[in-house]
């Protein structure tokens, strides 16, 4: 192919309107995979070891790191990093479906992906009802 | 002889490294969550005693040691990854990953405090 007959690269149109955009499921999936990953890391790894620190240092202090466990905004906490560990652990699975070949095509992938998002809420929901 | 040049010009070639580790930590967490589970089930619930005699065993204090290297080891892949695709500017990178690297590092040694440092 001669030099002229190329297709010349125009500019491509760019279009990252956040409010309008409409991400397909799996993307949803994607997206929040990591923002469960980087919240998990700011926020689960210390609050459970210094759950766990306190916890461990006497009766009384293992009955005082509960208390806030019992608050509105301690279940709310402890609601939201289930559901966040949760949810990273199944997207992990699902991840590790599709490098293995496992549900690749669009319709399984889309699929799997409204599972997740229904799963991880009820399996949340429920350890929430467990526990209270 | 082909050098790494010829294989692929560009790239710090530690991806398939990265993707590699990346599931292998996951799977190492994986099989840690569901013993722990198992423990906790087991006892259908844990009170004081239980919790304290539990992190008083050598062998769960060394499983729960290597989920923590585990765990750091991932996260430090993943936000490195988010890193690189949102923090464009070279020196804010820097900084953030060395900020990531320092709180790393300070989790690993609280985790040992945690584990070995009670009473």
């Amino acid at each position: 192919m001669a030099a002229a007959d190329r297709p010349v690269a125009r500019p491509r149109p760019v279009y990252l309107n956040l409010i309008a955009i409409r991400l397909p499921l799996p993307a949803v999936v994607s997206i929040l995979h990591r923002i469960t990953g980087a919240l998990l890391f700011l926020v689960g790894i210390p609050l459970l070891l210094w759950f766990i620190q306190r916890s461990l240092a006497s009766p009384d202090a293992f009955e005082a790191a509960m208390r806030p466990l019992k608050t509105p905004l301690g279940k709310l906490v402890l609601f939201g990093l289930t559901w966040g560990y949760l949810f990273h652990l199944l997207a992990g699975l699902r991840h590790l479906a599709l490098d293995l070949h496992v549900g690749i095509q669009l319709a399984p992938a889309r699929s799997s992906a409204a599972v997740l998002l229904v799963l991880s809420v009820v399996l949340a929901v429920a350890i929430a009802v467990r526990l209270w | 002889m082909v050098s790494r040049a010829q294989i692929s010009p560009v790239g710090a070639h530690y991806g398939l490294g990265d993707w590699l580790s990346q599931r292998v930590t996951a799977i190492v967490m994986i099989v840690y969550t569901v013993l722990f589970l198992g423990i906790v089930l087991w006892h259908g619930g844990l009170d004081y005693a239980a919790w304290k005699a539990l992190f008083s065993g050598n062998a769960f204090r060394i499983a729960t040691f290597v989920l923590m290297v585990a765990l750091l080891w991932h996260a430090w892949v993943g936000v490195r990854n988010i890193l690189m695709d949102y923090a464009k500017p070279m020196s804010l990178r820097l900084a953030l990953q060395i900020a990531v690297i320092c709180l790393l590092v300070a989790y690993g040694g609280w985790s040992v405090q945690v584990l070995w440092g009670g009473p």
